[in-house]
């Protein structure tokens, strides 16, 4: 579904393109992360919108994709979930192509457990341990004698790939997680089930009056098992980078964006794109990335 | 003379119609065969077809060795099917056997539209109950974490082939002749009897095929395993299986095909698992048919 709907893109892209250049302007090329893929499109559709005459097509393919297209020159902002590898950065720069980097948006979860698990915080280490199916009862980790039952997304979702990337250390997750249909079956699940642990986005916790729902219990998380640990509803904690289930989503653009380049940039680290950027499901950028990123603008 | 002219030209124009509806159907079907069958082949060029089959593990997207195997998802299709038949089956003969012979014509004019209306509900609906009531009674009555099982997953789809099974059994309990439970009774059998002994009997074929199709809603129901039975990729381990969440080859081809990136050996395995289930449905329909045959033979 995905790529068809790409190459809907594409070819309108194309035509857009051909308008765009007997207007003496050129379409913007995005291409990379599949985590990013669908919110830079949305950000884009806005941004066509406000800007008429402007073009811009998002491509997916993966964090690889977005690196390798600007190195070889094939678009003009690159979307990433990772940084950059050494390695690529250097064969950027023998190509000639100086990266800049832009933190759009911010791609985190919160750890959720039933309100009678005793337990407040958890390591790093120990949510990919119990994610990957090596922690099967809460007593190996201090917590009740209770079976762990693992709640997660499906493999469609890009959650379900950031935590596998992020937190299971890109290891296979035990099958015996139960693969829910959203967020909030995943909730559903972690109520009634006092075993349980799911992961969901920040958006999905709270009730009609913005307090997190009865029931549920937020997890602290540490990096390490003696640093200290962080709550996701901690909004200092997030913008400082220190909750752990956490990481930028950027964007990279060849030496200083171009004027069009800019104009896309600058809209979408606005605080009407970082509103979009919240009600997709992610954390916005916080006040330091910003100022880097207006570092980087100019 | 023009008269007949234009009655045969109708006749012939009639018959045309109805023998491209009959075509059709089997357009459609061989249709879909060629194309599960086309679809799914490149999937072997990478995979193993032993290997497919009789693997526990499926998990293509898995950033250490991606793994096609689909035993679980068969295990565990059958381990609801299963229980959903064992289930609906009696209740379903049941309720049948009482709305035709034993319940007052006032009760049954009620009671079987009620049931027939029971096949009009969505299966997101049903779905939905499966999550917040049954599970959690699941959950209690078991005392599990969680009830997001196979045994949910059975439960629900009973409720979705009961009405199937009821209203084609009790139309078959209908159409033994009279002349054999007069026959019965007049040979000093009890009304029990007669049902059990002769009626039931006699109505066999219809009760099998009203099973049947009723195992075919079951087989192929999708939405609501997706959400009532948690779609762990683990394999069922017997005989505590059906108090575990398990993955039905229905929900898996649900999850995955509308992110798949397409041509590629995960598309084309998705297809190959739906061909698996094209295959073990028209075996079952197959083998209903020749006991079907063998039985009515006999009855001759």
């Amino acid at each position: 579904m995905k790529r068809i709907i790409t190459t809907a893109l594409m070819i309108t892209g194309l035509f857009l393109g051909i308008d765009g250049l007997a207007a003496g302007q050129k379409m913007i090329q995005i291409k990379g992360s599949d985590t990013l893929v669908n919110l830079v499109q949305i950000l884009a559709e806005q941004f066509m919108e406000k800007n008429p005459g402007k073009a811009l097509a998002v491509l997916g393919g993966g964090s690889s994709t977005g690196v390798a297209g600007l190195t070889n020159g094939t678009c003009d902002i690159a979307n990433h979930s990772r940084e950059w590898k050494q390695k690529e950065i250097d064969l950027a720069w023998e190509k000639g192509v100086k990266p800049r980097f832009f933190v759009v948006a911010v791609d985190g979860v919160s750890i959720i457990v039933n309100e009678k698990n005793p337990l407040d915080r958890l390591t790093m280490a120990e949510i990919g341990a119990m994610y990957r199916g090596e922690v099967k009862n809460w007593k190996a980790i201090g917590g009740p004698d209770k079976a762990v039952s693992l709640y997660g997304r499906q493999s469609n979702s890009g959650t379900y790939v950031f935590m596998q990337e992020h937190v299971l250390g890109n290891k296979n997750y035990s099958t015996d997680m139960k693969e829910m249909n959203g967020n909030a079956q995943i909730i559903e699940g972690i109520l009634q089930d006092e075993g349980g642990i799911g992961y969901v986005g920040v958006g999905y916790l709270f009730d009609q009056s913005g307090k997190v729902r009865k029931g549920l219990k937020v997890l602290n998380v540490s990096k390490t098992p003696d640093g200290q640990a962080f709550s996701p509803l901690d909004k200092a904690a997030v913008d400082s980078g220190n909750y752990p289930v956490a990481r930028a989503l950027y964007q990279a653009t060849n030496g200083k964006p171009t004027a069009a380049s800019a104009d896309f940039i600058r809209f979408e680290i606005s605080d009407e794109g970082q509103q979009i950027v919240v009600k997709e499901g992610f954390f916005a950028i916080s006040p330091a990335q910003r100022a880097e990123n207006e570092k980087n603008l100019r | 003379m023009q008269k007949k002219r234009l009655a045969n030209l109708k006749e012939a124009a009639i018959r045309a119609f109805f023998f491209t509806c009959g075509v059709l159907a089997i357009l459609a079907l061989v249709g879909i065969f060629v194309t599960l069958i086309t679809t799914a082949f490149p999937a072997f060029k990478e995979i193993n077809i032993g290997q497919f089959l009789s693997g526990k593990t499926w998990d293509p997207t898995s950033p250490e060795k991606a793994e096609y195997g689909i035993l679980s998802m068969i295990v565990s299709t059958l381990l609801v099917t299963g229980g959903a038949l064992a289930i609906a089956v009696p209740i379903g003969i049941g309720v049948a056997a009482y709305l035709s012979d034993v319940a007052h014509w006032r009760v049954r004019e009620v009671v079987k539209p009620i049931v027939e209306i029971l096949a009009a509900i969505p299966s997101v609906v049903i779905g939905f109950l499966g999550m917040v009531l049954f599970a959690p009674a699941i959950s209690k009555i078991f005392h599990i974490g969680h009830g997001l099982t196979a045994l949910n997953g059975s439960l629900l789809l009973a409720v979705m082939a009961l009405p199937t099974i009821i209203s084609i059994s009790e139309d078959s309990l209908n159409a033994v002749p009279a002349a054999y439970s007069e026959a019965s009774l007049a040979l000093g059998a009890s009304r029990w009897q007669t049902l059990v002994r002769v009626k039931v009997p006699a109505a066999l074929s219809g009760i099998i095929a009203a099973s049947m199709l009723g195992m075919g809603r079951a087989i192929g129901e999708t939405m609501t395993v997706l959400m009532a039975t948690g779609n762990s990729r683990t394999f069922p381990h017997l005989p505590q299986a059906f108090l575990e969440s398990v993955r039905t080859m229905t929900a898996n081809i649900a999850i995955e095909l509308g992110e798949v990136p397409y041509y590629t050996t995960h598309y084309y395995a998705l297809f190959a698992i739906g061909l698996v289930l094209f295959i073990m449905t028209f075996v079952v329909n197959l083998v209903a048919d020749v006991v079907l045959n063998k039985y009515q033979e006999r009855e001759q």
